[in-house]
């Protein structure tokens, strides 16, 4: 089994896949983009340490703030939960792997890009300066150059990753459990996790709408949010916030996560309120999206609107106290043991209560317009931000650590970065909390003397200092040469999860044998448990195969259900990446053939990972695993893990699709003149013989896949290849609706809509086509068969959602305007 | 355990859609107050000083409406809790207890969309609408 797990050697290390190697990549790189972020906010806090400063100009100190936010926000606290959930998930769930290894591999490689080709924009005096969340017109009209563009676009390719990474997540909890852990055993970090990944899902995509719509102003003059071609400012700050507030969840519930996890083990006991926290992981989860307009209070909306969100902003309260006080309570029940990582724990429950309340006093709208804009929110958002995220994230880098290399972090240094940290952070925010009421704004690069300033923001450069220099500690005692230290004992802790089952240091396979659990903390409850493990006494204890293999699971129950296997090492991940990354890089400076040839580059090395690593067929049709159990090694349909990858991919793509359905609404209904009576297309009949075309393809897609299962492959070839005529055929009628009543997108922002509704719509029956041919050609090489025909089956599935796109396309250029 | 028991707590008969019941309730309340507060007081100038009007009768009204899907999920969910002689945790491997586990997060769900639903029409009751 070691042979088939083995990691490359020497420059084919980086073709790894493997969650424990792409895990530690990532977390590395997200720690190194956390200390970018940081030193940018020291050199903001040296400017403001003194009035009047000249340290850095009011451009640099621009450029700096957004760099800050954005690359805290996107670069760190987002993918932090990723990549620590790709490299610890897959072992507290015993799992060999996550059920997508190349595709983590993939988001890597984008993230590391993405966030390279955006941090570097400052050394070029190129980076964006309208703050992290880009308001137009002053991310629009008032900022020329690039800047926008490395953030629209840039955020754009990490989004997509981040998005990735969420599906895999989703699916690994769901389908990728031991045997017997039922839904009411799973660790309670794999519930965080699901509900932080389905939010990524719903929360992201319209930001990537959003994001397509401003870049389209910015490059073409598409006046979305250019009220003089019709458009509105305000639906970008709907489609942000709609992102923008999940989010903060989105951070939130992973490191909350990781507190779920560590207080069990130093109180040793059980958590109390399992059912309790799951509320209010699923409860946060929900109403986290109906806050976002508790950003907007000050843009002079009804006061329904503004009580509306005001009431949800301190519904939310509720289910985050909640696992508060199960935290407190566990605490109270156990005998706590003093420990690095509880000391983070608890400073951080307590920074994040402070910033918890100062939330809910900015809930309240009559405060929050007093507050708005000014430091008040910026000490807020940090102690939620710090408190809620960055103590929990310390506080897991000194639990889990030995499970990275075998070796504990120091307790000395740990404690030493803690009171630095939590010292410097008090000093630093608790200030800002007045020089914010007495009316400094924030984002503002200097201020004058004598306002009552001063001192406040003296102190608090002298906490950031601090601050900084704790995390100096925490980086330092990371990297430290460990060589002499001794390998950490196993399970150092003694915790009762069955991440802590890892040898040390691990073995690449993740887990000896899968074991079958009965209790939430199998080490503390299962008699014999290690070493049963050890000694392969469990499931799937042996790769005679030569192939990496891991078990795939029923979601409520954890039933065995079919042998996974999942793919090695590979440089096209990596490939891939590079290349869906240039088509980004290229249209930031507008190099649109670049651009072109790009994308082509990169769908050919996506193919080939598609073609050599996915629905290979078995060579037998079932395997041993051990107890008496045989189970089947390839599975189509709603029983593979790939279909459900489809499904949940798919939900977040028409979610995009939604976020731009919805702006045409937010125009139809603000705005009388909206369609303009000058603007007489896109009509009927072309929009309705593009739906009638697309209708064919979809009905022909699925036809062929009954065709495939009947092993009818004269009526497979034929279906599919009428259905790709169909599909283009589609594709050339919806452009015309707007081609011959010449609906200019550049002249009013209807018919923008209309043509970016019909690109979206005819880009994914393109992509569609794409896969129809895949299709045609893995039947004809033999790689697909009406028993093993999973990618029929997927392509199946998309094409719902295209024909569902199509059909709400049709309904909203053709027949609404009809209405008006 | 009967036939029937067994039946009813079987895998086929679970599913996690039940815990999301109540909150897409709260979730589809709180959209459709919302927008239809928003276009009233959005497409007309004349009543943007409107203390009350269609939409706050309709918030309130819909919101009996949903309180009462709630609280019908909400009993549901307890019902599957109080399954059999069993108390909290619900921590062990058997279908019964992740019965009862699914029914008593379930219930607990709809407790919180009851009050954040109820959060709602107070907001519809005592603020002005468009003002």
């Amino acid at each position: 089994m070691l042979a088939s797990w083995k990691t490359p050697r020497g420059w084919r290390y980086w073709s790894a896949v493997n969650n424990s190697d792409v895990g530690k990549w990532y977390t590395g790189v997200a720690i190194l983009y956390l200390l970018f972020g940081g030193v940018l906010a020291i050199l903001m806090r040296l400017q403001l340490a003194f009035p009047n400063n000249d340290f850095l100009s009011a451009d640099k100190y621009n450029q700096i703030f957004t760099l800050h936010g954005s690359v805290m926000m996107f670069l760190f606290a987002i993918p932090i939960f990723e990549a620590f959930s790709i490299l610890f998930l897959p072992q507290m769930l015993g799992a060999r792997e996550l059920p997508f290894p190349r595709l983590s591999a993939f988001g890597f490689w984008a993230f590391l890009l993405g966030g390279c080709f955006f941090c570097g924009s400052i050394f070029f005096d190129a980076a964006p300066q309208g703050g992290w969340f880009m308001y137009p017109p002053l991310a629009s009209t008032y900022q020329p150059g690039i800047g926008a563009e490395m953030w629209l676009l840039g955020f754009s390719f990490i989004e997509l990753a981040a998005i990735a990474a969420a599906v895999e997540l989703i699916i690994a909890v769901l389908k990728s459990r031991p045997p017997g852990m039922r839904i009411n055993l799973i660790p309670l970090y794999a519930w965080y996790v699901l509900v932080a990944g389905a939010m990524v899902l719903f929360a992201f995509p319209p930001l990537i709408a959003g994001s397509m719509l401003l870049e389209l102003e910015r490059a073409f003059g598409w006046p979305f949010f250019d009220p003089a071609g019709g458009g509105d400012p305000l639906l970008w700050q709907h489609l942000f916030w709609l992102f923008g507030h999940p989010e903060v969840y989105i951070i939130f519930l992973p490191s909350v996560a990781l507190v779920a996890m560590i207080v069990p083990t130093f109180a040793r006991t059980p958590i109390v309120g399992y059912s309790w926290i799951v509320l209010s992981a699923i409860g946060t989860g929900f109403l986290s999206f109906g806050l976002w307009v508790h950003h907007m209070f000050t843009t002079g909306l009804p006061g329904i609107s503004l009580a509306l969100f005001s009431a949800a902003s301190q519904a939310v309260a509720i289910p985050t106290g909640v696992q508060i006080f199960c935290f407190i309570a566990t605490l109270l029940v156990g005998r706590v043991q003093k420990s690095v990582p509880m000391l983070f724990v608890t400073g951080g429950l307590a920074t994040f209560v402070i910033g918890g309340l100062t939330g809910v006093m900015v809930a309240v709208a009559t405060f929050d317009f007093q507050a708005h804009d000014t430091h008040f929110v910026v000490a807020h958002l940090h102690s939620v931000l710090i408190g809620g995220a960055l103590f929990p994230f310390a506080a897991g880098c000194y639990y889990f650590f030995p499970l990275i290399n075998g070796k504990k972090l120091s307790d000395r240094l740990g404690t030493l970065a803690f009171w630095l940290m939590f010292i410097g952070f008090n000093v630093t925010f608790l200030p800002m909390h007045f020089t914010g009421l007495r009316g400094m704004p924030r984002r503002v690069y200097t201020y004058s003397e004598g306002l009552g300033l001063d001192t406040l923001n003296l102190i608090s450069t002298i906490g950031a200092v601090v601050l900084a220099s704790g995390f100096a500690v925490l980086a330092w005692d990371i990297v430290r040469p460990k060589k002499r230290q001794p390998m950490s004992p196993r399970n150092p802790w003694n915790a009762g999860t069955l991440e802590w089952v890892q040898e040390m240091p691990g073995q690449p396979w993740g887990i000896r044998s899968v074991p079958e659990i009965d209790s939430r903390y199998p080490l503390w409850d299962q008699p014999d448990f290690l070493r049963d493990i050890d000694e392969g006494r469990f499931y799937l204890s042996d790769a005679e195969e030569g192939k990496r293999e891991m078990l795939v699971s029923s979601v409520i129950d954890g039933q065995p259900e079919y042998i996974l296997r999942v793919p090695g090492p590979s440089f096209l991940p990596m490939l891939s990446a590079i290349f869906t990354g240039g088509i980004f890089i290229c249209s930031t400076f507008k190099l649109w053939w670049w651009m072109a040839a790009s994308g082509v580059v990169a769908l050919g090395f996506i193919l080939a990972w598609l073609w050599t690593g996915t629905a290979v067929i078995p060579e037998k049709e079932r395997k041993f695993i051990g107890h008496g159990l045989t189970m089947p090694l390839y599975c189509a349909g709603r029983d593979s893990v790939g279909w459900w990858a489809m499904l949940i991919t798919m939900l977040a793509d028409i979610t995009a699709f939604a976020a731009l359905v919805f702006g045409y609404f937010f125009y139809w209904t603000l705005r009388p003149e909206f369609p303009p009576a000058s603007i007489t297309g896109p009509g009927v009949l072309w929009p309705g013989i593009g739906l009638a075309l697309m209708a064919g393809a979809w009905g022909l897609t699925l036809q062929a896949r009954r065709w495939n299962k009947a092993e009818r492959s004269s009526a497979f070839y034929g279906g599919l290849a009428a259905a790709t005529l169909l599909a283009v055929a589609a594709c050339w009628a919806l452009t015309q609706g707007p081609i011959v009543h010449r609906m200019d997108p550049a002249g009013h922002v209807f018919s923008a809509t209309v043509w970016i509704l019909i690109i979206w719509t005819a880009l994914h029956a393109i992509v569609g086509v794409i896969m129809q041919l895949y299709c045609v050609a893995r039947r004809a090489a033999g790689r697909m068969t009406g028993r093993y025909d999973i990618d029929i089956q997927n392509v199946s599935l998309y094409w719902h959602f295209v024909a569902i796109m199509t059909a709400v396309t049709f309904v909203v250029i053709a027949i609404l305007p009809l209405l008006r | 355990m009967s036939m029937r028991e067994r039946h009813v707590v079987s895998e086929e008969h679970q599913s996690l859609w039940l815990l999301t019941t109540s909150p897409a309730i709260w979730a589809g309340h709180f959209a459709v107050s919302y927008m239809c507060a928003a276009l009233w007081c959005g497409t007309d100038p004349e009543r943007a000083t409107s203390a009350i009007g269609p939409p706050t009768w309709g918030i309130l009204i819909s919101g009996f409406v949903a309180l009462a899907g709630i609280v019908f999920t909400g009993v549901a969910g307890w019902r599957r809790h109080s399954h059999g002689n069993d108390r909290p945790p619900h921590d062990r491997d058997t279908p019964e207890d992740r019965n009862r586990f699914l029914g008593v997060a379930t219930a607990l769900l709809s407790g919180l969309s009851a009050l954040a639903t109820a959060f709602v029409m107070l907001s519809a009751a005592l603020v002005p609408l468009c003002r």
